[in-house]
């Protein structure tokens, strides 16, 4: 990602000289949705240089960012933001870059890995020329020289190299912790100390080589662990800063200024027309609409709200303007309360330890045992404590977990990659070993098996005249329903003709006068001749003079492949469940929809962390997959989470993955290849820990020359990087729960 | 033998000239935008033309 992403005033470094002194530039940073190729990179970049005032515009594909400089007397966000949206991109400034620091941190590595790289390859170029030498006839001199060379260069490149290490080891030993970092550390300083006093001494016991090597692979683990993070932050933010879009404020004189939905205050009146979300949480000063709150509550049913009705942020405004004043933001909001659950939830999994850890907690003490063992071993038997201390170094030098420390990133790197080309886009670094653990899967309804759409459920009930004459009313509202019965008509290729004078009266309906008549869509109580008993919820009345009325009945569209993806689910002993804060009759038909058998409706946020509870006491580990800002407490308090990138910020936020599209099979996707990548992990261990076994005595019994510790440190490395790959290219099927194939 | 006083300082500095190249493609943000950069060259912009 671009170092001047940030925020900042700048010189006018591409205006003239002349110009210098007075004008003044800002460079933002603005995230693009639909940039895919260079074609599309061009026009971006064209588009915002033709903009007056913009005095330089340069796009980064690989973050879907542009950042464009700017004189801000001339020009401002908000025009660049629109002159994009005219040429087809949909933009957004970029959320505060919070990643700038992980970017820092992924330069650094990478500077640090280039060092370590050019000293390894300078120091094996020496080494090899040594271990040939001891096959013919090199002189003890001129070994001598090559082990001085590679002193040379790999003290200062360790002490330089190494330090991220070093550090991590020291703040653990701090805690009174064993991390991996503290083997590792204490290997690749004993080696280089120990190779240095045998230099000084002209024995052939020198291990530079190893010692950068090591560096060197463990660098690229952790160098692509954080290249991992950044991305996967980086697309996060993206979508964070898609979704915060402007809002236009009034001020007290009446003029209208569109600003960032992040600067808004309480007490700010905030207009909001059609089809807008509603940026903030707040009262209704002007209008009356109905909202559709289904990312708040889990509701499909839009509800009308008056002036003085609360509305929260995030619903969408759906049929007359309305002026909405931001409430303060104190404790009795449902954001707030929201939060508070939250951080309740979190704290709960703030305990759990990744599996490399979990790993190093075995291992470190192991290493160090066997290495004291060798030492007091070797003194037993007479060999001096010079000796004693060289074998045991170098029982150190071996155990040292290179290929340990490489096995988990080389994994995530690879499984993260897969599910990114499948859409799915991991967050958390720990998401997918806690994803493998998983056995109970919990689903939200709305937006989440279901589309968050509605669809006519009875469209072979009406005939072809009544569905283009309610169509016809319809085109002229963003209500659900409305869209609704749009579809059908157009799926029955009726050409919509849009009636003229159509208004709308926010919880009642549509109508329009034309020569026969008054025309009516709406509820029952809208419609003449209708009683009101007739129109539960989901349903519309058509009605219009010299005609019965007619009836339109709704359902809320289950994704496409719910029902296979729960089969499967369930066929592999996932205990399956759903959960809505929608009303029961509604959960009940989507659960027989797609095939779960236990389902709660008409759940508060509270409520589901209840059910999670019950479930966690009963010994199951739970996958929350959820869209609502209802849910977010729950995703927060789930064992692993995942959420539709269609869903609530917050929610995006709590959640270890999003997914993209409008399938749900990247779920399934996303539990296959944590489940497979922890099956690798745990291969990966394996293979270094035979590397070991066959290692380990010989070292022990004071046999390791440094080729053999360069060779078994370097094949160990290889050998789990290559298992890693395979991941990629895999055929994954899900096992069963426990380990059952 | 002799050849070695000089063949070794020429690795070294080979080597040196590689990381050195490394360090400031790093340093100048070469490696910040791969995908682009790749699109780049194949573009008809005039993106190669000195700044007026």
């Amino acid at each position: 990602m671009d170092r001047a992403l940030k925020l900042g005033v700048a010189d006018g470094a591409f205006d003239g000289p002349a110009a210098r002194a007075e004008v003044r530039s800002e460079t933002v940073s603005l995230v693009v949705e639909n940039m895919h190729c260079g074609a599309c990179m061009t026009s971006i970049e064209r588009c915002l240089k033709s903009v007056p005032g913009v005095s330089d515009a340069r796009v980064n594909l690989s973050a879907r960012r542009a950042s464009a400089t700017f004189d801000p007397a001339r020009v401002d966000v908000q025009a660049l933001i629109d002159a994009l949206g005219r040429a087809g991109f949909r933009a957004a400034e970029a959320v505060e870059a919070r990643g700038d620091q992980d970017v820092a941190r992924a330069d650094d590595l990478l500077r640090r890995l280039g060092v370590a790289g050019f000293a390894a390859a300078n120091v094996m170029l020496l080494s090899v020329s040594v271990w040939a030498g001891q096959a013919s006839d090199m002189d003890k001199a001129a070994a001598a020289l090559f082990h001085w060379l590679s002193a040379l260069i790999a003290m200062p490149a360790i002490a330089y190299s190494a330090q991220p290490f070093f550090r991590s080891a020291i703040d653990a030993l701090k805690g009174r912790r064993l991390n991996m970092d503290v083997p590792i550390s204490l290997g690749i300083s004993l080696a280089t100390v120990m190779s240095f006093y045998q230099t000084l001494r002209g024995t052939s016991h020198v291990y530079f080589d190893a010692a950068i090597m090591l560096t060197f692979f463990l660098l690229i683990g952790r160098y692509l662990d954080q290249h991992v993070r950044v991305r996967a932050r980086g697309a996060a933010e993206n979508l964070l800063g898609l979704k915060s879009l402007g809002a236009l404020v009034l001020d007290e004189d009446g003029t209208a200024r569109r600003v960032s939905a992040r600067a808004l205050a309480p007490g700010m009146k905030v207009q909001v027309a059609v089809g807008e979300r509603i940026p903030v949480d707040g009262r209704i000063v002007d209008g009356v609409t109905d909202v559709d709150a289904s990312l708040i509550t889990g509701e499909t049913l839009p509800q009308a709200v008056g002036k003085g009705g609360t509305v929260h942020a995030g619903t969408v405004n759906l049929t007359r303007p309305v002026v909405v004043e931001a409430t303060a933001t104190d404790d009795s909001t449902l954001l707030a309360e929201i939060a508070r659950l939250m951080q309740a939830a979190e704290q709960g999994r703030g305990q759990y330890v990744r599996l490399a850890d979990r790993a190093a907690r075995q291992y470190a003490p192991a290493v160090h045992v066997l290495g004291a063992a060798t030492f007091v071993g070797w003194m037993m038997f007479g060999a001096g404590w010079e000796l004693s201390l060289t074998h045991a170094i170098a029982v150190l030098i071996i155990t040292c977990p290179c290929a340990l420390a490489l096995a988990v990133p080389a994994v995530q790197v690879t499984a993260t990659s897969r599910l990114f080309g499948k859409g799915v886009i991991l967050k958390a670094a720990d998401g997918l070993e806690r994803l493998a653990e998983v056995d109970t899967v919990v689903f939200d309804k709305t937006g989440t098996l279901t589309r968050g759409a509605p669809v006519l459920s009875n469209a072979s009930a009406i005939d072809d005249a009544a569905l283009a004459e309610a169509a016809s009313l319809a085109i002229a509202s963003r209500h659900p329903y409305s869209k609704a019965v749009l579809m059908a008509a157009e799926a029955r290729g009726i050409d919509v003709r849009p009636a003229e004078g159509v208004t709308e009266v926010p919880g009642s309906g549509l109508s329009a006068m034309g020569p026969s008549g008054e025309r009516r869509l709406g509820s029952a109580a809208w419609i003449d001749g209708v009683s009101a008993a007739h129109g539960g919820a989901g349903s519309l009345w058509y009605g219009a003079a010299g005609r019965a009325p007619v009836a339109f009945h709704f359902d809320d569209a289950v994704r496409a492949d719910a029902p296979d993806v729960v089969a499967n689910l369930r066929r592999a002993g996932y205990g399956v469940y759903l959960i809505s804060g929608d009303r029961e009759e509604a959960v009940q038909r989507v659960a027989q929809e797609v095939g779960i058998e236990t389902s709660q409706g008409a759940v508060r946020p509270d409520g589901k962390i209840a059910v999670l509870d019950a479930l966690k006491a009963s010994g199951r580990k739970v996958l929350m997959v959820g869209d609502g800002l209802n849910d977010a407490p729950a995703l927060a308090a789930a064992h692993a989470s995942l959420s539709p990138s269609s869903a609530a910020d917050i929610s995006q936020t709590a959640a270890d993955a999003v997914f993209q599209g409008e399938e749900l099979g990247p779920v399934l996707e996303a539990i296959k290849v944590a489940r497979a990548s922890q099956g690798m992990a745990i291969e990966n261990f394996a293979i270094a820990l035979a590397y070991n076994a066959v290692s380990v005595p010989m070292a022990m019994a004071g046999h390791v020359t440094p080729l053999i510790a360069a060779l078994a440190m370097s094949l160990s490395s290889i050998a789990v990087t290559l298992n890693a790959l395979r991941l990629k290219t895999a055929r994954l099927r899900l096992s069963l729960v426990g380990g059952r194939r | 033998m002799t050849a070695l006083a000089w063949l070794i300082p020429c690795a070294l500095a080979l080597g040196a000239v590689g990381l050195v190249a490394f360090i400031w493609a790093l340093n100048s943000g070469q490696f910040q935008d791969l995908e682009g950069s790749g699109w780049r060259a194949i573009s008809d912009d005039e993106d190669d033309k000195p700044r007026p």
